[in-house]
C-alpha cells in the first residue's frame, strides 16, 4: 500500500461521499423548501392544491371564529386577506390585530388548511439603544409604588 | 496542487464573511410583513378624545399639513423610552404630532401623559385597536407620517431612538415636506 | 458599588488578558523564559477577575438591585430564588459574561494542570486563549456592558421572560457553554501547535481529554435543551432545526469527528493536518454559532439580540478568529508530513469514513440554515428549511455511518478483517432486521426513514454489545476471570462502547417518537373523556391556582387503560406578574415505551376547554440514551492515561523544563 495509493482512495471516496450528498441536498431544495407569501401575493398567483407554503400578515379583526378544536381566522396584508382554517392549540401569542405566520396548504376546495400557527415574537422588549439612550438623560422615571410595566389591557 | 487543497477552507470562510457582511445592511427588512399602507391615503380616524371634555380626534381637522401619529400605551414600555423624543419631532421638525392611545383604558392613558408630558397637538383614545388595525401595526409604538394630502408617507414601527429619529425619519419628513 | 466594582473587575481582566496574549507568545519565539511562565499567574489572574465579576452580578439579580439595567430587564423581585439566579445567564450580556468566564475557567485549569505540557507549547496556548479573551472583553465593555446602570432605579423589574423559567432552560447555558468555549482550549492548542510547526502523538494526548470534556459537556447542553423543549413548548417536539439549535448542533458533530481524528494521530501518527483543521473549525463552529444568535442576521424564536452593530463586531471577531488561523494553517499545516500507512480497509480507514460523513453532514445542517438567508440575500424571497429538507439529507447520509460504527471497533490498526467483522455482526443483522420488519408492520405508511432508523439504531445497539462481549470474553472461563477481564479493560474503551450504546438507543428513540407519535384535540367539559391509543383521558376539572409568580389554570386528567388507572395529569395555562402572555405547561407521564402528553388551551367561553393529549413511543429513551452518551464521555475522561496527561520519565521532564 503506498502513500500515492491511499491519498487515491482517499480522494475517490471523499467525492462519493460528497456525491451522493449533493444529489440528496439538490432533491431536497427541489421538494423540501416552504416558500413564503403574503396574501396579496396569493391573489396574485395561488399556490396548487397540496403545495405547502407559509403565509403571513396580521390577524384580522373580527374573523376569529371557534367552533370546538375547529379554529377559522383571516390572514390579511390590508390589501387582500386569506381565509384560514385550523385545527389545534393556537399559540400563546396569537391575538387579532397580531402578526401571525401560518404553514399549510389549499386543498382541492380551496380552503387554505394551516398545519401550524406561528405567532409572532411579542413586541414588548426594550431595544439596548434605547435603554443606553434613557440612561444617558437620565429619564427613565420610578412609578409609585406599582411596577414600570403593566399587565395587559384586557377590554 | 497540495498547497491549494489547504487554501480551501480559509476561502470558504471568506465567501461566508461577506455574506454575513451584506447580511448585516441594518436597511434589510426582517420583517416578514409587508408595508402596504405607504402611499395609499391614511385609514379614516375617528376616535374619542383622551381628555375628558376633550372634542372627537379625526385626521380631516389635521388636512393641508404634514402631521405625524404616534400610538402609544400605558403598559407598553418601550413607548415610555421613547416618549422623549416624540417632542423633538414637533421642536425640531415642525410637525406636529397626534397620539392614539390603543388598547389602553383612558385613565390609564391619561395617568401616563400627565406623568410623562405631553407632546401631542390631539390625542384618541382606540380602546377597541381598529383603528390600529386600519392603519397594520403590529404592535405599540408606532409613528406614521401623514403627508398633507392625506397620504400615508412614511411608517416607523418600534420605538424611536435618537438614531432611528436622525436617520429615518428626518429625511422621511424632509422629502415630504418638498 | 458592588456593580462598580464588577465593572472595574472586568476591566483588569481585560488588561490581564492583553498581558497574557502577547508577553508568552513573545517569549515562545524568543526563549524568554520568564515571559513564558507569565502565562500561568495571568491566567489565574484573569480567571479571578472575570469570576469576581461574575458573582457581582448574579448578586444583582439575587438581590433585586434594579439599578442595574438588565436585572430590571430580565427579573422581579417575586420570582424564586433559582430563577432569580439564572436570570443571569438569561439574557445577552449576562451570558457573554459567562462566555467569557468559561473561557478563562479553561485557561486557569491548563495553567494549573498542564505541568507536563512542553514550556512553549503551553505558553502558547494560553497566548491564544488569551487572545480570544481580549475580543470577547472588548466586545463586552464596549457594547454590552452587563453592568449598564439605571438612575433612578426603578421599584420593579420587567421580568424574566416566562418561557425561561424552567429548571431545564436554568441549567441549559452553563452546560452548554461549558462545551462550547471548552474547545476554545483544543483551538488554542492547536494554533499553538501551527505556530510550532509539530503535531504528534504527545499532543493529541494533552488534548484528548479538553476534547472529551467539551463534548461531554455539549452533548449534556443540547440534550437539556432539547428536554427543556419538550417539557415546556406544549407541541411533544424536542428539535426543531431552528438556526439556533443548529448553531449548537455543528459543533458537535464536528467535535465528534475530532474525537475520532485525534486517535489517529495519537496512534498511528496519520491525519494530522486534518485533526488541526478541525480543531479550528470546532471552535469556529461555536463562534459562528454566537454570531447567528446575537447579531440579528437569522429571526429565530431563541434570537437574543437585534443590533447591527453588535453583529459587526462579532463578525469582525469571527473574521479574525478564523480567518488568521486558518491563513496560519494554509502557510504551515503542508510542514505536518503525515505517518503511519494503512489499508482502506482498516479501523484507521473506517475513522475516516467517520470523519468524512461527519464533516459532510455538517456541511448539510450548515446549508440549511444559511440557505434562506443567501436566498434572500441575492433573490429577495423568503423561504424557511425545516424538518424534511434536514431529514433527506443529513437523516440520510447519518444511516451510512451508523452501519459503520458498529463495524469500526472490530477492525484492526493498518489492516482489518472486514470479513471477520460482518461475521461477528450476523447476529445483530438479524435484530436489526428483524427490528425494521416490526416497524413496518406497526405502520406501513409512515415515512421510510423510520423502519431504517430502527434499523441502523438496534444494529449498532447490538453491534456494540457483541464487540464490548468479545472483547471481555464473556462466555469463556469461569466468573472470575471474565470479572477480572472486564476490570482491566480501558476506562476509555467502556467509554466508546457507552457512548455507542447510548446513541443508538436515542437514534431508537427519536425514530420511535417522530415515526409513532399520534395525537388528539377536542374540546371537552369537566366530566368527559378523550381517547388516544387505548389511553382514556378523563377531564376531571380546571380549577384557578396560584404559583408563587403566577396565576393558572390548572387541569385534573385521570388517565386510565382498560379501566386501570395509570396517572393523574395536571396541565396548566399559566399567566406570569408582568409578562401579558400566558404560557403553558404540559403534564407528561413518561414511561419506558411512550410518554403520555397532556396540554389544556383557552377555554371557549361554555364551560369547556381545548384540549389536546399526545401519545409518543420511546420518547425516555432518547434522554436515557444521550445520559449513557454523556457517562461514556465522562467515563473515558476518568481514564488515568490521559489525566496525567502525556507520560513522560522523570528524567526526560527535568530536561525538558531546562
Amino acid at each position: 500500500m503506498s502513500r500515492k495509493r491511499l491519498r487515491l482512495y482517499l480522494v475517490l471516496a471523499t467525492l462519493v461521499v460528497l456525491g451522493i450528498a449533493a444529489t440528496l441536498i439538490l432533491r431536497a431544495l427541489n421538494e423540501e423548501l416552504v416558500f413564503f407569501h403574503s396574501p396579496t401575493a396569493i391573489a396574485a398567483d395561488r399556490p396548487d392544491p397540496g403545495t405547502l407554503f407559509r403565509l403571513g400578515g396580521l390577524v384580522e379583526t373580527g374573523t376569529v371564529e371557534k367552533q370546538g378544536e375547529q379554529v377559522s381566522f383571516s390572514v390579511t396584508d390590508l390589501s387582500s386577506a386569506v381565509k384560514v382554517t385550523y385545527r389545534g392549540l393556537l399559540p400563546d401569542l396569537f391575538r387579532e390585530g397580531q402578526g401571525v405566520i401560518v404553514e399549510g396548504a389549499f386543498d382541492d376546495s380551496g380552503q387554505f388548511v394551516a398545519r401550524e400557527v406561528l405567532a409572532k415574537h411579542d413586541e414588548t422588549y426594550m431595544p439596548p439603544e434605547v435603554a443606553k439612550a434613557l440612561k444617558e438623560s437620565g429619564r427613565w422615571k420610578e412609578t409609585e409604588g406599582k411596577g414600570t410595566a403593566q399587565p395587559a389591557v384586557t377590554q | 496542487m497540495r498547497r491549494l487543497i489547504f487554501l480551501l477552507p480559509i476561502a470558504i470562510v471568506a465567501v461566508l464573511v461577506a455574506l454575513f457582511w451584506i447580511g448585516l445592511d441594518p436597511k434589510r427588512d426582517k420583517s416578514a410583513l409587508p408595508s402596504a399602507l405607504v402611499g395609499k391615503p391614511a385609514p379614516a380616524v375617528d376616535l374619542a378624545g383622551l381628555s375628558d371634555g376633550a372634542p372627537r380626534l379625526t385626521l380631516a381637522q389635521f388636512k393641508g399639513q404634514l402631521v405625524a401619529i404616534n400610538f402609544f400605551a400605558s403598559w407598553c414600555l418601550p413607548c415610555r423610552a421613547e416618549h422623549p423624543l416624540l417632542k423633538q419631532i414637533t421642536a425640531e421638525f415642525g410637525v406636529p404630532v397626534i397620539g392614539i392611545a390603543w388598547k389602553d383604558k383612558p385613565e390609564d392613558s391619561r395617568a401616563f401623559l400627565a406623568e410623562l408630558g405631553d407632546p401631542y397637538v390631539a390625542t384618541g383614545t382606540d380602546q377597541n385597536g381598529r383603528t390600529g388595525i386600519d392603519f397594520g401595526i403590529t404592535g405599540v409604538p408606532e409613528t406614521f407620517l401623514i403627508g398633507a394630502d392625506g397620504t400615508v408617507v412614511y411608517r416607523f414601527a418600534g420605538p424611536l431612538s435618537p438614531d432611528g429619529l436622525r436617520e429615518q425619519l428626518a429625511p422621511a419628513i424632509a422629502e415630504a415636506k418638498q | 458599588m458592588i456593580p462598580e466594582l464588577g465593572h472595574y473587575a472586568l476591566v483588569l481582566a481585560l488588561v490581564m488578558a492583553l498581558a497574557q496574549a502577547t508577553l508568552p507568545m513573545v517569549g515562545a519565539a524568543r526563549g524568554i523564559r520568564p515571559w513564558m511562565q507569565l502565562a500561568k499567574p495571568a491566567a489565574l489572574a484573569q480567571f479571578a477577575f472575570v469570576v469576581f465579576a461574575f458573582l457581582a452580578l448574579m448578586l444583582a439579580f439575587a438581590s433585586s438591585d434594579f439599578s442595574v439595567a438588565i436585572v430590571t430587564q430580565h427579573s422581579h423581585s417575586e420570582q424564586p430564588l433559582i430563577y432569580k439566579l439564572s436570570g443571569t445567564w438569561g439574557n445577552h450580556e449576562g451570558s457573554l459574561l459567562l462566555w467569557v468566564l468559561i473561557l478563562t475557567i479553561f485557561g486557569a485549569l491548563v495553567a494549573l494542570f498542564g505541568e507536563n505540557l512542553p514550556p512553549r507549547l503551553k505558553a502558547r496556548t494560553l497566548s491564544i486563549q488569551a487572545m480570544i479573551s481580549v475580543g470577547f472583553l472588548l466586545f463586552m465593555l464596549l457594547t454590552s456592558n452587563p453592568f449598564a446602570r439605571l438612575n433612578p432605579a426603578p421599584v420593579e423589574g420587567e421580568e424574566l421572560n416566562p418561557l425561561l423559567q424552567d429548571p431545564g432552560l436554568a441549567m441549559h447555558p452553563p452546560m452548554l457553554y461549558l462545551g462550547y468555549v471548552g474547545f476554545s482550549i483544543v483551538f488554542s492548542f492547536a494554533v499553538a501547535a501551527l505556530i510550532d510547526g509539530k503535531v504528534d502523538a504527545a499532543w493529541a494526548r494533552w488534548v484528548r481529554p479538553w476534547c472529551l470534556l467539551s463534548w461531554t459537556t455539549l452533548t449534556g447542553g443540547i440534550v437539556l435543551g432539547s428536554w427543556w423543549a419538550y417539557n415546556e413548548l406544549g407541541w411533544g417536539g424536542w428539535w426543531f432545526w431552528d438556526p439556533v439549535e443548529n448553531a449548537s448542533f455543528m459543533p458537535w458533530l464536528i467535535g465528534t469527528a475530532l474525537l475520532h481524528s485525534a486517535l489517529v494521530v495519537e496512534k498511528r501518527d496519520a491525519l494530522k493536518s486534518w485533526t488541526i483543521l478541525l480543531s479550528i473549525l470546532t471552535f469556529g463552529f461555536s463562534l459562528l454559532g454566537t454570531f447567528l444568535v446575537r447579531s440579528g442576521i437569522i429571526t429565530s424564536v431563541h434570537a437574543f439580540a437585534d443590533d447591527p452593530t453588535r453583529g459587526v463586531f462579532i463578525l469582525a471577531l469571527l473574521a479574525i478568529a478564523i480567518g488568521v488561523p486558518l491563513s496560519l494553517y494554509a502557510l504551515r499545516a503542508p510542514v505536518l508530513r503525515g505517518g503511519g500507512l494503512f489499508a482502506p480497509l482498516s479501523r484507521e480507514g473506517a475513522l475516516v469514513m467517520n470523519n468524512l460523513l461527519l464533516a459532510v453532514m455538517t456541511a448539510t445542517v450548515l446549508l440549511g440554515t444559511l440557505y434562506p438567508l443567501l436566498l434572500e440575500l441575492t433573490t429577495g424571497r423568503t423561504i424557511s428549511v425545516g424538518g424534511p429538507f434536514y431529514m433527506a439529507t443529513f437523516g440520510v447520509l447519518a444511516l451510512p455511518l451508523l452501519l459503520l460504527m458498529a463495524v469500526g471497533p472490530f477492525m484492526g490498526w493498518k489492516r482489518g478483517d472486514v470479513r471477520g467483522a460482518l461475521q461477528r455482526l450476523i447476529a445483530a443483522g438479524i435484530c436489526a432486521l428483524g427490528a425494521a420488519i416490526v416497524a413496518v408492520w406497526i405502520k406501513s405508511d409512515g415515512p421510510l426513514l423510520a423502519p431504517l432508523g430502527l434499523l441502523v439504531g438496534v444494529w449498532l445497539l447490538v453491534g456494540t454489545l457483541v464487540e464490548f462481549m468479545e472483547r471481555i470474553r464473556l462466555f469463556e472461563g469461569n466468573p472470575a476471570r471474565i470479572w477480572n477481564r472486564a476490570r482491566h479493560s480501558p476506562r476509555a474503551a467502556y467509554g466508546m462502547t457507552l457512548a455507542h450504546l447510548g446513541l443508538a438507543v436515542a437514534v431508537i428513540g427519536m425514530t420511535g417518537a417522530a415515526a409513532w407519535k399520534s395525537e388528539n384535540i377536542k374540546v371537552l367539559q369537566p366530566g368527559q373523556a378523550l381517547t388516544l391509543q387505548g389511553y382514556e383521558f378523563k377531564l376531571e376539572s380546571v380549577q384557578g391556582i396560584r404559583g408563587e409568580n403566577y396565576l393558572a389554570d390548572q387541569a385534573h386528567f385521570v388517565v386510565s387503560r382498560d379501566g386501570d388507572v395509570i396517572s393523574n395529569l395536571y396541565p396548566e395555562r399559566r399567566q406570569y406578574l408582568v409578562q401579558p402572555m400566558p404560557t403553558t405547561e404540559a403534564a407528561i407521564r413518561s414511561m419506558p415505551f411512550a410518554d403520555l402528553y397532556a396540554v389544556i388551551g383557552e377555554p371557549d367561553g361554555k364551560g369547556g376547554w381545548i384540549v389536546r393529549i399526545y401519545h409518543e413511543p420511546l420518547v425516555a429513551w432518547i434522554w436515557f440514551g444521550a445520559l449513557i452518551m454523556v457517562a461514556g464521555g465522562l467515563t473515558s475522561l476518568s481514564d488515568r492515561r490521559y489525566r496525567v496527561g502525556a507520560p513522560v520519565r522523570a528524567g526526560a521532564a527535568q530536561a525538558a523544563k531546562a
